[in-house]
């Protein structure tokens, strides 16, 4: 065996340990996100089993809430939660459609090259890169949407929204209440509000999965139909959208989901009254506001019912979310091949 | 949607030998013009405008947004604003530097659980085969955990925490942050890990490092920048979260640290939640802090984004 | 390797006489990725401080027996090995042998330059920490370099990002980081394949200076190239009869009897380029 000045060799024992170690730590850790999420899963669910024993599913269909007289039910809750986040993924969903659409077509980079043209900087060094960056700008300004915490929202609601809609409102509910939706005046927090800022909240999941979906559409797709003499928008939607459509609606399950269980704006902008009503100006209750306003005055009696409509909220959003997940894992899979 | 070449101008005999020698005989060329009088540019172009302006319309909340902040609250932002204790309903000024004080503290202390966790479990992650079902389970919880109630987290640190130590506390409040936070930081970590070429880690491999090596010698030190990005923009979800504060860490009226004690297992008070309080109030002084309050939150919120962005552009491709 | 390990004595089948001037035997009688075999009866022997080259055209096999030589092929899912490669008197793929181990005594430059994202003093360091060295780093960081000669073109920026120098530079700069401890044996895998001419060309007289400290083994696809270059070579090629493409050894010796004297047709055939 040749003898040198060895440099190398082989790893020392501390090096092996310590690799064996940091491997069984790094897996351990990954076993503990793992036993973490089911964990909280069964905390929430196994403290509402007493409550569901006792209240059964009457719980779920009854319509009044008496801590005082012991009578419990979440029927308001439960429609107010499905009502106010299907409306707002109606315009989250139009809104963020029409924005994702916005930055994946480069319609606002187009514009500045336009603006640049006509001085004639177009190729400029340094005026050149603008079209780039106030897209960039454009997209960083969207997702900033998401950044404003809820409970400011909430803030901005009361003191803006809420005002703002409250002639049209007036107006709506004196001449056409007889239409359901317009059936109850505005006195101040409601449906309407809340709905307004829930679909702004969660605008910018919809437009970031989307953009993602678009730009995600193979180039050479859309240049099949350019060939054939499409205008822009025909492009779009004859073939961008249909085959983003999987993806951009992967994301708009995910938005349904946060919108679900979105607490502190609706909490201050619904008006937390107990009241199943199809009016849009009528105040109403969510599952989240409602442990967001029962859970820190409850006695340990009440907390157990709590825990119940914690479930019920918990039962909710996770089948909408993992829904969503997995529409967004499965499209985006599925296009990694195609990517051209 | 093929132009009807021979349609063109009707009328005209068509003359089969002209037109194969040129193929575009008896087309009229002033018909290729762009116009708006034309049904399907026109429609384009409305689609356009359409677009555009619901996208801009989009971004007006968050001009109203900021601007309402910068207004109402700017007008209450001072010294005292920083420095003194929140006010008792109809006491004329206060402020919320405890809630500041917590604000960090809660923060501080989730990403000290979440962090650890996070990132180890990213690391095993971004080195798991492809067929490894722990490693495909725990990415899609992850995935499933982002959006995971807020109100919920709360409801379960009061389970685990507030009813084993008996009070409400901010490290009750940390373990709900905490929940919220650590999904961001699996999956971002994971994804910043699995940016570093694999060349770098073939060429560490091919020098005789082990894992554990390769892990901390080229991985990490290249994905830095990535997984900084990833722990701020956690902060910033964790420092506006209100929901998982409001039974956890409640709130308080007192500053953290007092006469050399620090006081983590007491109510803490927070920005968030004491912008939730405020908002409710009927007195003058309280909403104009909350909006003050509010200013701060969002300016620190914003801050950490932008620094978090401007780290992601920096990392090596 | 750790000093626990014994030669035993299926690590020596046939038991022949141990060629002192050959520092690695490669006989490999049959390489699987999972079903498909990629390589079969390939018997490389190489020389003490000699430059062995492999060509053949693509898709033979080359760099996967290159990469047995270290272990690197381990990586890869479903690889599997019917044979032995003998190194420092033992199989290092028998049962006990640790490939990390394996790897600390063969060093491996790649296709494409992939120096750290750090500066030029840590890349060419990094072996040296890795081996826990005691001594002079600074020293031996500038001998590697100038082994490498790249030292007089860095000297200056040696906390400079090793991603800020050319192709050229930064593959010698994986060239010295290789050799800062100073293995036995270098692995070079089409390393110039990625590089301007003239970086190729100094490259190529840096192997010829390395060759007296190390033993080199390269493979390239550029004929010219392992004709300036390699002492021995072995020439590969496909085998298309069992319906899959498996890459097997057509001929083997001194590279002037390859070049211009090949016995078998494959060879003759391929160096007059008749196929690539």
């Amino acid at each position: 065996m040749p003898t040198e000045a060895q440099i190398s060799k082989p790893p020392s024992r501390t090096q092996t340990v310590t690799d064996i170690a940091f491997r069984a730590l790094c897996q351990g850790f990954t076993w503990l996100v793992a036993v973490i999420a089911v964990i909280i899963v069964l905390k929430i669910v196994l403290a509402a089993l007493p409550a569901i024993r006792q209240y059964g599913l009457g719980f779920l269909s009854g319509q009044v809430w008496d801590p005082n007289k012991k009578v419990y039910s979440i029927l308001p809750e439960i429609w107010g939660t499905l009502y106010s986040s299907i409306l707002a993924l109606i315009f989250g969903t139009a809104f963020g459609v029409a924005a994702a659409l916005f930055l994946a077509e480069g319609f606002t980079a187009d514009a500045v090259f336009a603006l640049l043209k006509v001085v004639n900087l177009q190729f400029h060094p340094f005026w050149g890169k603008l079209p780039v960056q106030v897209e960039n700008l454009l997209s960083n300004l969207i997702e900033l949407l998401a950044a404003i915490p809820s409970v400011v929202y909430g803030l901005w609601g009361l003191f803006v929204i809420i005002p703002l809609i409250r002639p049209a409102c007036h107006w709506l509910h004196a001449d056409l209440g007889w239409i359901p939706i317009f059936g109850t005046d505005l006195s101040g927090p409601g449906m309407l509000p809340a709905v307004i800022v829930l679909s702004i909240m969660i605008l910018p999941t919809i437009t970031a999965i989307g953009r993602g979906a678009l730009l995600a559409v193979p180039t050479r797709l859309r240049m099949a139909a350019y060939g054939l003499g499409a205008t822009r928008w025909e492009a779009i939607f004859a073939v961008t959208l249909p085959t983003a459509s999987r993806g951009i609606f992967g994301g708009i399950v995910l938005a349904f989901g946060r919108a679900l269980g979105e607490t502190m704006a609706l909490a201050m902008l619904v008006g937390n009254a107990n009241v199943i009503s199809a009016s849009l100006f009528s105040p109403a209750n969510t599952l989240a506001a409602l442990l967001a306003n029962a859970f820190p005055e409850a006695s340990p009696k009440d907390v157990g019912v709590l825990m119940y409509a914690a479930t019920v909220l918990l039962v909710i959003t996770l089948l909408v979310n993992i829904a969503g997940a997995y529409i967004v894992q499965f499209t985006a899979s599925e296009l990694e091949g195609e990517k051209v | 949607m093929t132009p009807n070449i021979a349609a063109a101008k009707p009328g005209i005999p068509r003359n089969p030998d002209a037109e194969a020698l040129d193929p575009f005989h008896g087309v009229d060329f002033s018909k290729l013009e762009k116009s708006l009088h034309r049904p399907r540019t026109f429609m384009s172009m409305l689609f356009t405008v359409i677009v555009s302006a619901m996208t801009l319309f989009a971004l007006i909340p968050l001009f109203s947004v900021l601007w309402l902040l910068v207004w109402r609250g700017g007008r209450k932002l001072s010294i005292a604003a920083f420095t003194q204790l929140p006010p008792a309903p109809l006491e004329q000024s206060g402020g919320f530097g405890n809630a500041i004080v917590g604000t960090l503290a809660i923060c501080g202390m989730a990403l000290l659980i979440s962090l650890p966790i996070g990132l180890l479990s990213a690391i095993f992650l971004a080195q798991a085969k492809p067929d490894n079902r722990l490693a495909s389970s725990v990415r899609f919880a992850g995935k499933v955990l982002t959006g995971f109630p807020s109100i919920l987290a709360g409801v379960f640190a009061y389970g685990v925490v507030v009813m084993a130590t008996g009070g409400y506390s901010a490290l009750a409040g940390a373990v709900a942050l905490s929940i919220l936070m650590l999904p961001t930081i699996l999956l971002t970590s994971e994804d910043a890990i699995r940016m570093v070429p694999e060349r770098m880690k073939e060429a560490a491999i091919g020098m005789g490092a082990t894992d554990t090596q390769v892990v901390w010698m080229v991985l990490l030190p290249a994905a830095v920048p990535r997984i900084l990005t990833g722990v701020m923009l956690a902060i910033a979800r964790g420092a506006g979260e209100t929901a998982p504060l409001l039974f956890t860490a409640l709130f308080s009226n007192y500053w953290l640290l007092w006469h050399g004690h620090l006081k983590l297992m007491q109510p803490t008070a927070s920005l968030a939640v004491l912008i939730y309080n405020f908002a409710g109030m009927p007195f003058a002084n309280q909403v104009e802090l909350a909006w003050a309050a509010a200013l701060v939150l969002v300016v620190m919120v914003l801050i950490a984004n932008l620094i978090g962005q401007s780290l992601a552009s920096r990392q090596v491709q | 390797m750790p000093s626990t390990e014994t030669a035993s004595p299926e690590s020596n089948p046939a038991n022949e006489k141990v060629d002192p001037s050959v520092v690695m035997d490669c006989n490999i009688e049959n390489l699987y990725y999972g079903s498909f075999k990629a390589v079969r009866d390939t018997r490389i022997p190489f020389q003490k401080n000699a430059i062995t080259a492999f060509i053949g055209p693509s898709g033979c096999g080359k760099s996967t027996v290159l990469r047995c030589l270290n272990r690197m092929n381990d990586l890869v899912r479903g690889f599997r090995l019917e044979g032995h490669v003998q190194f420092r008197g033992q199989d290092i793929y028998g049962r006990k042998v640790d490939p990390v181990a394996v790897r600390r005594y063969i060093g491996m430059v790649f296709q494409q330059p992939n120096p750290f994202a750090t500066s030029v003093y840590n890349n060419v360091a990094f072996g040296l920490r890795l081996n826990n060295f005691k001594g002079n780093k600074a020293a031996k960081v500038e001998e590697s370099l100038k082994s490498a000669a790249l030292w007089d073109e860095v000297k200056d920026k040696l906390n400079e990002s090793g991603l800020s120098l050319s192709g050229g530079q930064q593959q010698r700069l994986c060239i010295a980081r290789a050799i800062a401890t100073e293995p036995e044996v270098l692995l070079l895998d089409e390393p110039c394949s990625a590089l301007d001419p003239v970086a190729t060309r100094s490259i190529e007289e840096l192997m010829k200076q390395l060759k007296a400290r190390f033993t080199i083994a390269i493979v390239t696809h550029n004929l010219q190239q392992a004709q300036r270059v390699s002492d021995k070579t072995g020439f590969l090629y496909v085998d298309t009869s069992e319906g899959s493409r498996t890459g097997y050894l057509v001929e083997f010796g001194d590279s002037n009897q390859i070049f211009h004297d090949p016995k078998q047709k494959e060879t003759q055939q391929y160096i007059k380029g008749e196929f690539s």
